[in-house]
């Protein structure tokens, strides 16, 4: 068991009891159970010896679809996508039609996702209402009705006094404001990453400066307002480096990078390949490894999906006219464990990011495995090898550009409070 | 080869094989009778989702010298604005079981697309700012024609680099022979980094100095407003080819330019209408090029049965 939120690890026996966590004991050698059971119908025994348990997976950049979007994912699909890929919580984007940017929208995330979801779904409010970046939504409604933090993602606050605004704003209303930074003027009709191979493809580029005039205009609010930023899916060795600054100068910013930007390169859309045109785009090897380094130095504080549904009509166009996004719950987790294969990250330093860090940037009082808690926490069989299928995704979403890939771990059973996920298959 | 999808797929042998047969075709073309009857009762179909007379003109006259039985779907006809998909839009003329599709798209890598989702053999007449392969042959044929060879020339394309397709096409197409390739133009239409084995100039001059051969793009109206430059009359200014300009090149260089120009932008009436330029030679051997290209291409066959 590694549990980065007790800063407890070792060989546990733990007991849940109808869906809360009655006790742990940490041995310092595998034996057999510590403790007893009177066989009993009600009693199920996993023996998980040689497999990890962790804290259930947190995603904190989601994008659910629903309501308005539910030929892409749904509540129900998407929440199972996400057991299946380990995470136990997704914070759904606002993006939905209509926009998370009322607490009616709020509440019918919330009341699908009791009545529907596999796993704990926290909704981000919109920043603007209808993501327009003019006016600012309702934060303190949407944060009673149940968001945790605030984010236009998919659109960026152009207007900086708008943004300004916000990031005041949202002091009052105790939840991070999540910026996707893209400074439309420079990225306008840009599909890929700008440099040779967009020229080389004849798409238009999307340079890196627009991502990183974006994050070096909201670190400067961020410090000049005192207010708290969290950088969402950051791309570039720049933004990067950005971010390191603003740290090292105390500036309150945390920052989230995604899968596919330290696994892939832009050179994964040649061809044309609709289902690496993501936002922002595959960058260059510079970036991957700066993102690489960024993660091991803890100047980027979380590993999140992006998960970015499509449906398939949506991919299967030419590259200008395909929607951006990746779906990426089912092989966010084990792509995140290369880097742990690779001696890059410590087990405990990936599940952190996983977990206990974006839970303190949302504040949404996770607390681990611990007794008396609520069951959430996954078994991991991180040496499996197994071949990624996008057939075989619970997503309703299988745009992505690591089918067939071999990876390395796999999620085999998840609890989550009174549910219990055997993942194994058949 | 089932498609021409772009000269990027294409070897120097292949790009060689299609020059010497398009040579065989202006034969033809020179005859009182210009029409062969290799290619009776197949099919084509000019596939055009941007608007175009003259490439739709050359593809329809090789189409018909080849004896092919001959469609033409334009924008102004088509499903899109009923929101019909690309797709579906192919699988439908797929049923009609036409031999070759010739495509031109506003989106870069369509043409691929299409290749990849019919039997029929796809040529590829521009998409988006990717490729206009055909272009590229019958500019190579037409240098050949004059110069009698492309190894060892000094080539300079002036102009709007990063949105043409014919720029991409004839740079890929230069680059497999022993050439000299320069992009000259404002910063603003230049790409930063492009291959090795290109030389960029913002000075025209510097980048027309001993050239073989100067290639000329058309410069879009629009460009102005997105203050790519700040205006026609400025770009003609610093960038416009005009006659002064032949004193900087070699005494037998060529000028060259797809079409339509813009005589008082990229290019200057007297320099157009110069015993150097060999545009008119260039629409001529579009025709042969295509014949070539066409009649060298093998469809995969097998009728679409439903």
């Amino acid at each position: 068991m590694i549990d980065p939120y007790n800063n407890k690890e070792g060989v546990a026996d733990i007991v849940i009891n109808n869906g809360v966590i009655s006790q742990v004991i940490i041995k310092n050698k595998i034996k057999s159970l510590t403790r007893k059971f009177n066989s009993s119908n009600n009693i199920v025994e996993i023996d998980a010896k040689g497999f990890h348990v962790f804290p259930g997976l947190i995603d904190m950049h989601t994008h659910l679809r629903e309501p308005g979007y539910e030929y892409k994912e749904t509540i129900s699909t998407g929440t199972l996508a996400a057991i299946k890929g380990g995470f136990t919580s997704v914070c759904c984007m606002a993006n939905t039609n209509p926009v998370n940017d009322n607490p009616e929208v709020t509440y019918y995330i919330l009341a699908k996702a009791k009545e529907e979801g596999s796993c704990d779904v926290y909704p981000i409010g919109a920043i603007t209402k209808g993501l327009k970046g003019e006016e600012l939504s309702e934060m303190v409604m949407l944060r009673e009705a149940g968001c945790v933090a605030f984010s236009d993602d998919g659109m960026p606050v152009m207007n900086p006094l708008i943004m300004r605004r916000a990031l005041e704003y949202s002091k009052a209303v105790g939840a991070p404001i999540i910026s996707h930074c893209e400074d439309l003027c420079l990225s306008e009709n840009g599909v890929m990453n700008e440099g040779k191979l967009s020229f080389y493809l004849g798409l238009k580029g999307i340079p890196k400066a627009s991502e990183e005039i974006m994050v070096s205009r909201d670190v400067i609010l961020s410090r000049h307002f005192k207010a708290t930023i969290h950088i969402a899916h950051v791309s570039t060795k720049g933004s990067v480096e950005i971010i390191k600054r603003a740290k090292e100068e105390g500036v309150s910013v945390t920052a989230e990078t995604c899968p596919h930007y330290f696994t892939l390169t832009e050179d994964a859309v040649s061809g044309y390949n609709t289902d690496a045109k993501v936002n922002p785009p595959l960058r260059t090897n510079e970036d991957k490894e700066a993102i690489i380094e960024a993660l091991k130095e803890g100047i980027i504080d979380v590993i999140a999906t992006d998960h970015a549904p499509h449906h398939i009509d949506e991919k299967k166009v030419p590259f200008n006219e395909a929607l951006n996004g990746i779906s990426g719950l089912e092989t966010a987790f084990a792509l995140s464990l290369r880097l742990v294969h690779e001696n890059i990250l410590t087990l405990k330093q990936l599940i952190e990011k996983l977990t206990v860090n974006p839970s303190k940037i949302l504040k949404i009082g996770k607390d681990g495995i611990r007794e008396g808690s609520e069951s959430d926490l996954i078994v991991v069989d991180i040496k499996k090898e197994w071949i990624v299928d996008k057939n075989k995704f619970v997503s309703l979403g299988k745009n992505t550009p690591f089918d067939g890939w071999k990876l390395k771990g796999k999620v085999i059973f998840a609890f989550k409070g009174k549910k219990f996920f055997d993942l194994r298959e058949e | 080869m089932k498609d021409l999808v772009g000269i990027k797929e294409l070897s120097r042998e292949s790009i060689e094989e299609i020059l010497n047969t398009a040579k065989a075709f202006k034969e033809v073309l020179g005859r009182d009778i210009k029409k062969v009857p290799t290619l009776r009762g197949k099919t084509a179909i000019n596939l055009f989702f941007e608007p175009s007379t003259r490439t739709r003109t050359s593809f329809e006259l090789a189409e018909k010298r080849l004896s092919l039985d001959v469609l033409n779907f334009s924008i102004s006809m088509s499903s899109v604005v009923k929101g019909e998909t690309l797709y579906d839009t192919l699988k439908t003329i797929e049923a009609y079981n036409v031999d070759y599709i010739v495509i031109r798209h506003s989106s870069s890598g369509a043409a691929k697309f299409v290749a990849e989702n019919t039997n029929a053999s796809v040529i590829n007449a521009g998409d988006g700012t990717n490729e206009h392969p055909t272009q590229a042959l019958l500019d190579a044929f037409s240098i050949l024609e004059v110069k009698g060879r492309l190894d060892g020339l000094k080539i300079s394309i002036v102009g709007d680099i990063i949105h043409s397709r014919v720029a991409r096409s004839n740079l890929y197409l230069l680059s497999n022979f022993d050439t000299e390739i320069r992009f000259v133009g404002p910063p603003t239409l230049l790409p930063e980094d492009a291959q090795a084995n290109v030389k960029i100039f913002y000075d025209l001059r510097e980048g027309l100095k001993d050239a073989d051969v100067v290639m000329l793009l058309r410069i879009q109206f629009e460009r102005q407003n997105a203050a790519f430059i700040p205006s026609l009359k400025e770009y003609f200014h610093v960038w416009g080819v005009k006659k002064e300009i032949f004193s900087y090149l070699k005494d037998d260089a060529i000028i060259m330019h797809p079409g339509p120009m813009n005589r008082g932008v990229e290019i200057s009436t007297e320099v157009a209408d110069s015993s150097r330029s060999i545009i008119l030679k260039q629409v001529t051997n579009g025709i042969a090029t295509r014949m070539a290209v066409i009649y060298l291409l093998k469809p995969k066959g097998g009728i679409v049965d439903l």
